[in-house]
């Protein structure tokens, strides 16, 4: 149900307050899911561990390992990547004053508060890594300029972990930035005070052949709010697994997604959204474009409302465009409601192309065909764009469109 | 002078058995500040025509030419046609999600006219020509014909046959689908483009309803893939009160 979308393929749903049946688990067309499929929890196999050895090597015909091509993995998944040489990143710093970044050891006590690895691969990663890098924004701090962490993977195989540490009532944005190349597994750990805001940008601009798995947990105070933007580009698979937590009520977590899948690469976004606390919020819209033979996109937000998460209010939307043929999106979107308690849940998702009917129309206005190319997945990123709420980010993006888009076209 | 002349056109689509002809040796000229009415029954191939000219990719040109002031246009690719002066109104525009009017009219206008028009001639232009189409200001901040309604598409179609100012302007069914009022205010931006003695007007449709509004120097009657009958505007007259019948007989015997 709704797991590969087809193109023109539209899936939606929402739940309003208090509707009958709202305690039931959603199922039927357009939930993504069957009536006997399991809940989301039960779904993962395995409980979330820290240790590699608690998880089985997947085979791929579980759950959450089906759309992913495990053999282009690097070997994260079964350990040879664990035994394999290690590369090198050479990373830079952008701090604004009172930013602290600091490379600790697998002991530190802050290691590990934000979530734990829900699949062998981030447990790997956190079994694996040498030194973490903490970075810090101390309590109350406003920061008018973004943290950024630059990261150029120069081969080999490489666990990494990081955190950032939004003290209360602080508002910073971090941007994280990768290119080069290698095979990458981490852990990202995103702890938002109480009362903090926290705009995370996650940049995913690989060469081509960038193997890269990543969970990102963020645990969002009270009245904290925190925004994740994701932008996955590069790589010959990207597998990323944003995670968010409530540690108390008010919490506010947007969650938005950019993507853009050429020939042959694989781009994977499985999103968890733990509603487990009252009155707190969550927005997702993730947007990816196709083009190319066998450029394969893998969407999963899995919103999860659980019986103590009265007043919770929540969105989930993925669009996809497809450009050429021969690309496939598999999109599914998942709620599970334990409340009816709740101001609102919905969800949507919808795979499009781009067609030789609109390409025509344009064209018969006088624009040639790549540009009209550009104008449509330009106009269908735009509002995605806007609402990171960071010029320079925003106009970074853009420009990276455009290339991609000059690139491929 | 910019002249248009389609010289024994054979226009085929691919069908489920094999290419299909549907034009079967159309003549016609067209000359700047002229209109031209083509009227014909459903299926006889006059949107074909006007899809042709524009180079719709759905259509095979299987014979004769067709020269805007002498050069090929069947040689030109679609967006060349569209620079080179010729501009389809099209009976179902397309919606182009995520692309605002206001983008596209600006990237279009652009394009034909091969320099960006200088920003604030071009505001002030872009409002004139929708104030007198009663378009409201808003209208140029939606997506391309995402959600319009009928009337809608066909004075967006308009306001760019106003802006791009084509030499040659194919109106195909311009008519269908409006109330009275939509068809007079249409109607009306088609005749101020005229008015201008600049552009060449292929008005293609089914109905004579829309000739009211709109004097044809000429009128053809298309039918079976062919113009089987010219004359003035006359012509009109005599398909308002007989109809078609007598040409698809003919049609239907060949």
């Amino acid at each position: 149900m709704a797991e590969q979308n087809t193109t023109g393929s539209t899936t939606a749903g929402s739940i309003e307050v208090g509707t009958a049946g709202a305690g039931a688990q959603l199922a039927g067309p357009g939930t993504g899911r069957t009536a006997v499929q399991q809940p989301i929890d039960a779904r993962v196999a395995v409980k979330p561990s820290f240790d590699v050895n608690d998880f089985p090597v997947p085979h791929g015909r579980e759950e959450d390992w089906r759309f992913t091509p495990l053999h282009r993995l690097g070997g994260l998944h079964d350990g040879t990547a664990a035994a394999a040489e290690r590369g090198e990143d050479k990373v830079e710093f952008a701090l604004p004053d009172g930013v602290t970044a600091e490379t600790v050891g697998r002991d530190d006590a802050r290691l590990g508060k934000a979530g734990t690895p829900v699949d062998r691969v981030a447990a790997q990663a956190f079994s694996a890594f040498e030194q973490a890098l903490v970075v810090t924004v101390p309590k109350d701090a406003v920061l008018t300029e973004p943290v950024k962490i630059d990261v150029r993977a120069e081969g080999g195989v490489r666990f990494a972990h990081v955190v950032i540490d939004v003290k209360p009532f602080a508002e910073a944005v971090v941007v994280l930035n990768h290119v080069g190349t290698g095979t990458r597994a981490a852990n990202v750990e995103l702890l938002v005070g109480d009362g903090a805001k926290l705009t995370f940008v996650s940049v995913q601009d690989w060469e081509r052949d960038a193997v890269h798995v990543a969970q990102h947990n963020a645990l969002v105070g009270r009245d904290a709010s925190f925004k994740s933007v994701v932008v996955t580009f590069g790589g010959d698979l990207v597998r990323l697994h944003p995670r968010v937590n409530y540690a108390g009520p008010g919490g506010e977590a947007e969650l938005f997604g950019l993507y853009f899948a050429d020939a042959g690469q694989h781009l994977e976004h499985r999103l968890i959204i733990d509603h487990d606390t009252p009155h707190c919020r969550s927005n997702v819209a993730y947007k990816g474009a196709l083009q190319g033979q066998d450029a394969h996109a893998v969407w999963v937000g899995d919103v999860l409302i659980r019986a103590a998460a009265l007043g919770t209010d929540t969105y989930e939307l993925n669009r996809n465009l497809v450009l050429t043929d021969g690309a496939r999106v598999d999109s599914i979107p998942n709620l599970e409601i334990e409340t009816g308690e709740i101001v609102g849940a919905g969800h949507a998702s919808a795979t499009g192309r781009f067609d030789d009917e609109q390409l025509f129309y344009l064209m018969a206005r006088g624009i040639p065909a790549d540009e009209a190319r550009r104008l449509v997945v330009r106009g269908f990123f735009a509002e995605l764009l806007q609402q990171i709420g960071v010029a320079e980010v925003q106009e970074q993006l853009m420009e990276k469109i455009d290339a991609e888009l000059e690139a491929a076209v | 002078m910019a002249t248009l002349e389609i010289r024994d056109l054979h226009v085929s689509v691919e069908a489920e058995n094999g290419p299909r002809e549907i034009l079967k040796g159309v003549d016609l000229t067209v000359k700047q500040g002229e209109t031209h009415a083509i009227m014909g029954p459903n299926g006889s191939g006059k949107s074909t025509l006007a899809y042709s000219l524009a180079g719709h990719p759905k259509y095979t040109v299987t014979g004769g030419s067709v020269l805007l002031d002498g050069e090929d246009v069947l040689e030109m690719s679609v967006d060349e046609r569209a620079k080179a002066g010729v501009f389809l109104a099209m009976q179902y525009p397309v919606e182009v999600p995520g692309v605002s009017v206001s983008n596209f009219l600006r990237t279009a206008a652009t394009a034909v006219r091969g320099e960006a028009p200088k920003l604030r001639l071009w505001v002030k232009e872009v409002k004139e020509a929708m104030a007198a189409l009663q378009m409201d200001p808003a209208f140029a901040e939606r997506n391309v014909n995402e959600g319009f309604s009928g009337g809608e598409k066909k004075r967006h179609e308009i306001l760019q046959l106003e802006l791009l100012k084509p030499k040659i302007a194919i109106l195909d069914e311009t008519d269908s689908g409006l109330d009275v009022d939509a068809l007079r205010i249409v109607s009306e931006g088609i005749n101020r483009v005229r008015s201008t003695g600049e552009v060449g007007t292929l008005l293609v449709t089914h109905y004579t309803r829309i000739l009211r509004y709109i004097k044809p120097d000429y009128v053809h009657v298309f039918a079976g893939g062919r113009i089987v009958e010219s004359g003035g505007a006359e012509l009109a007259d005599k398909l308002e009160n007989e109809g078609y019948e007598a040409y698809v007989k003919g049609g239907a015997s060949e």
